[in-house]
């Protein structure tokens, strides 16, 4: 390595050399098949967009953009509009969100820091399980059960309190968004909850035990450190639900009504997206229709790109100590 | 004790109470979805539902039998295909996916993949799978549902391998380990309850869905090779039997839905005992 | 390695059900017909053995899949368009058994079965008529005191053959209803919830007092409910049973067209019931595999014939004679 001369292939032989040592040393080849699979989700979220991009074709290139903006949904005269059903999707989705949420994290800790080992898994297993029960038989459990109830009493009682608003105006049919709300609640905690209470439980003991030595109750630090701690989890498991909340099809349109328009009120019926998609795909024929269901599909697609690039955000600008990457 | 002191105990009471009711809150609906299921559908979960094949309505002594194997077969061909392609996309993410743009796509494409309603996934399947094939399979069917696990295996995986102390790596580094032999001795196993989380909860999902099998597996009322005919589900059943005009396949839609929660549990029980051994010594 | 042995004890299961019948035939469509269908199948089976495997996905899904040639033969409540006929040439329709729409309600305080004419269930689901004690519902029900409660209107969520039907009657009663709204397995609905499926509508009108909404007739058969009577073509208010379904029929065989595709709503007669249908197998001219053909062939005739006593247990009516007669000649054209 002493004449330029002589470096060139000193050095070409050096790159090669620790390339094969890489190799044969294993760590190269397992980026590379852990690469791999990584680029194969990449490779099939593509494909998807590509698929509902060109199935829609029909659809797009009639309406346009003014498929977001539009509330006519016509199978007979193949006029489409996206508004009413995006409208629902957030509604019912956000809705879910603020009802599960603190339920689902307040749960958590409790499983966390309060249950004792065996009876903690216990319950956590069990709740595991909500995650298995088929969208269709909460569909029905809750037509059989919560639809009545919301006619009879929880809806006429919120109406005696807060009928002044209108969020809360009009008549209780039992369907509507706030029943959809509440399924969708119930079926997202079984991933809040489970994710959370890991997450809660990988905080290492120390952290704990220094708030505790330093005075403070078990709820101070719980909440001002451990929850903090393990935020990355949490708002991971939240994301989760999030997703989930969005694509639900079977269970919501059990219970949402199914009317494809747009109301102020929680008591209304309204339709999201994957319930129509749902219920009217199989039966679409012609052209228009059946791309008017995909272009559906896509928007749903745009719509939890956006949502989720709002939610990043909001970490990003929020984010300080502790585990920082979201 | 200061006024300070007995708002902070009084804090530390309620607050705490609060999360024991949230607890029961979640926990209590889970008992009122399997009463509901036992009280309707215990009756019908007999020896025949386990070995013999539906009938039609009206004629007693029907089955599901077909429907369990076909549902194994699905979420099997599913997990076959999503846990690995999910863990080791986690494990990418988190050993060598710190901070590129790319590692940020993927972590964004696994969001939005989660996001995609059952049924388009159903629909994406079948266009991509069932009609250059010619035919509905459980194949198609497990493809389908595959693209919903990968999300949640995916991000569990790459969450908790990155909640692994960098002192146990550091540690195994030191000693000459090589990175990849350091991962898969150390780390993954350090992780393993949370990985071993987002797998089940992958899994229970999936078993439960059947939106994506309308247009991919579709049913069957008999028996039926997986690779190449439309296979029977127990989600499919209960869809079919549960929206039908009769009371007694209303019941064996209930049946059918508490076999598949049992199975589910058992599925988990066994699952947690042989991989993770069981060990909650571990925590605070 | 206790993970490897697991997996090892599993994977028989995978292929457990690969031992399958040859000829087990793939079938799918309308659900309407279902129940019936499917216990035609297991007679067939228990007589011949030939497994027929068939799925109610929907009509529109069932002529999807037909067109696509991922099943064996497909079913519908509505017949193939001539859009749709140019997509797959070279099918048969052959009608299979009849079924009809009844309008069901409930109203504090009214426990006889009401009377509705054409032009009044129009106004109701356009939304033109919104009270109970409306005069035009007076009319048709003299001597009824009805309430003066608000009508909520339930209509289905889901495309299906049941709304083709219930709206196709509905354009040739009321020709607003034609012109603003049509007939199809899925509308843009005036007014009103949508229920999914017949399980969804009948909930949801027993849980609103003063709710109207429509369902098959096996459904309100089997779950008791309630309907009403509807005016015919004839002007006579008829009740949905075995007989008048099948009258309703009767009279399409006449001017039955040669490929079997007519409607008969609001047909002629005066014991018919006006909100009736055929549902049709979907099957192709041509079948390349013998084996299947075969089947198929034998597994129509079964069905015109034999299968047809099956009917009225499962609260279908059985077609009449001289459609039978004609559907059995369009078979020799199958090759």
């Amino acid at each position: 390595m002493t004449s330029s001369v002589a470096a060139q292939p000193q050095s070409d032989k050096t790159t090669l050399s620790s390339v094969v040592r890489r190799l044969r040393g294993g760590d190269e080849i397992a980026r590379l098949i852990t690469l791999l699979f990584a680029v194969s989700v990449l490779a099939i979220s593509v494909l998807l967009i590509w698929v509902l991009w060109t199935g829609s074709e029909a659809s797009r290139a009639k309406s346009g953009f003014g498929f977001l903006t539009s509330k006519l949904w016509n199978p007979v005269t193949d006029e489409f509009g996206a508004y009413p059903f995006i409208y629902g999707t957030i509604v019912t989705s956000v809705l879910a969100l603020i009802i599960a949420v603190p339920t689902g994290v307040g749960a958590a800790i409790y499983l966390s820091e309060l249950a004792r080992g065996a009876w903690s898994d216990a319950l956590t297993f069990l709740v595991e399980l909500l995650a298995a029960v088929p969208s269709v038989i909460f569909g029905l459990l809750a037509m059989f059960t919560l639809v009545p109830l919301m006619r009879t009493t929880i809806g006429p009682g919120l109406k005696s309190v807060f009928g002044s608003l209108p969020l809360f105006s009009g008549p209780v049919y039992g369907v509507g968004y706030l029943t959809a709300s509440l399924v969708l609640s119930v079926m997202i905690f079984p991933y809040i909850i489970s994710v959370s209470r890991e997450a809660l439980l990988s905080v290492p003991r120390e952290q704990r035990e220094a708030a505790l030595a330093l005075g403070a109750t078990k709820w101070e630090s719980t909440w001002q450190i451990v929850v903090p701690f393990a935020r990355l989890g949490i708002l991971g498991s939240i994301f989760l639900a999030f997703a989930r909340a969005l694509g639900e099809t079977m269970a919501v349109t059990l219970v949402i009504g199914n009317d494809p328009a747009v109301h102020a009120s929680l008591f209304a019926p309204g339709y999201t997206i994957s319930a129509v998609i749902a219920n009217e795909f199989t039966e679409a024929t012609g052209k228009i229709y059946p791309a008017a269901l995909i272009e559906l599909g896509l928007v749903l697609f745009v719509l939890t790109f956006i949502l989720n690039g709002l939610a990043r955000l909001l970490i990003l600008v929020t984010t300080q100590k502790g585990s920082a990457k979201a | 004790m200061t006024a300070r002191n007995l708002y902070r105990k009084t804090l530390n009471n309620v607050m705490l109470t609060l999360t024991g009711v949230c607890a029961f809150v979640t926990v209590s609906t889970l008992f009122v979805v399997l009463a509901y299921l036992v009280y309707n559908g215990a009756t019908s979960v007999n020896l025949d539902f386990f070995t013999k094949l539906p009938k039609p309505t009206g004629e007693a002594g029907g089955g599901m039998a077909n429907a369990i194997v076909g549902s194994a077969e699905i979420v099997g061909f599913a997990a076959l295909v999503g846990v690995p392609i999910g863990f080791f996309t986690g494990v990418y993410l988190s050993e060598w996916g710190a901070d590129g743009t790319f590692a940020f796509v993927i972590r964004y494409m696994c969001d939005l993949l989660n996001g995609v309603p059952s049924i388009v996934v159903g629909i994406f399947a079948s266009i991509v799978i069932v009609k250059p094939m010619g035919s509905f399979s459980a194949l198609a069917g497990g493809f389908a549902l595959s693209l919903m696990m990968i999300p949640i295996t995916a991000k569990s995986t790459e969450q908790f391998l990155l909640e692994v102390p960098r002192t146990l790596r550091e540690g195994s580094l030191a000693l000459g380990a090589s990175k990849w032999r350091t991962i898969a001795s150390v780390v993954v196993p350090a992780a393993r309850r949370g990985i071993m989380t987002g797998i089940i909860l992958g899994i229970a999902r999936i078993s439960g869905e059947a939106a994506p099998l309308l247009f991919t597996s579709l049913n069957n009322e008999y028996w039926s090779n997986p690779f190449k005919e439309p296979t029977a589900s127990l989600p499919y059943m209960i869809y079919t039997r549960a929206l039908s005009p009769y009371d007694d396949w209303h019941r064996q839609a209930w049946a059918a839905g508490l076999v598949l929660l049992g199975l589910v549990l058992i599925a988990n029980i066994a699952a947690r005992l042989i991989l993770t051994r069981g060990n909650s010594a571990a925590r605070g | 390695m206790r993970r490897i042995i697991l997996a090892g004890t599993l994977l028989p299961l995978l292929f457990a059900g690969a031992a399958s019948a040859a000829d087990t035939i793939n079938a799918a469509g309308a659900t309407f017909p279902a129940p019936i269908y499917q216990k035609w199948a297991e007679e067939f089976k228990t007589k011949t053995g030939v497994q027929i495997n068939y799925q109610s996905v929907g009509s529109g899904a069932g002529i999807k899949q037909f067109t696509d040639g991922t099943v064996d033969f497909g079913a519908s409540d509505m017949p193939m368009t001539d859009d749709q006929l140019k997509a797959k040439a070279g099918t048969l329709h052959f009608p299979t058994v009849l079924g009809a729409d009844v309008v069901t309600y409930n109203i504090p305080g009214v426990t006889v079965d009401l009377k509705f004419s054409g032009p009044t269930v129009a106004g109701i689901f356009m939304g033109t008529i919104t009270k109970w004690n409306d005069a035009k519902i007076k009319a048709d029900n003299p001597g009824v005191n009805l309430p003066g409660t608000d009508i909520v209107v339930i209509h289905r969520s889901d495309g299906s053959g049941t709304s083709f039907i219930f709206t196709d009657f509905l354009s040739k009663v009321s020709p607003e209803w034609k012109s603003k709204v049509g007939a199809s397995t899925s509308v843009s609905w005036p007014v009103g919830l949508g229920g999914k499926g017949n399980e969804g509508v009948t909930g949801l009108v027993k849980l609103n007092p003063g709710a109207i909404g429509y369902v098959e007739l096996v459904y309100a058969v089997s779950q008791k409910l309630g309907y009403a009577d509807i005016k015919n073509a004839g002007g006579k208010f008829v009740k949905a049973d075995f007989d008048s379904v099948t009258a309703a029929a009767a009279g399409a065989a006449k001017d039955m067209p040669a490929d079997f595709r007519v409607s008969i709503t609001n047909a002629a007669g005066d014991k018919a019931y006006p909100i009736s249908s055929f549902t049709w197998l979907l099957i192709p001219t041509q079948i390349k595999d013998p084996a299947k053909k075969k089947n198929i062939v034998a597994f129509l005739n079964w069905i015109l014939t034999d299968g047809q006593k099956d009917c009225q247990a499962l609260s279908y009516a059985p077609l009449p004679a001289a459609v039978v007669a004609k559907e059995k000649k369009q078979i020799a054209s199958i090759q």
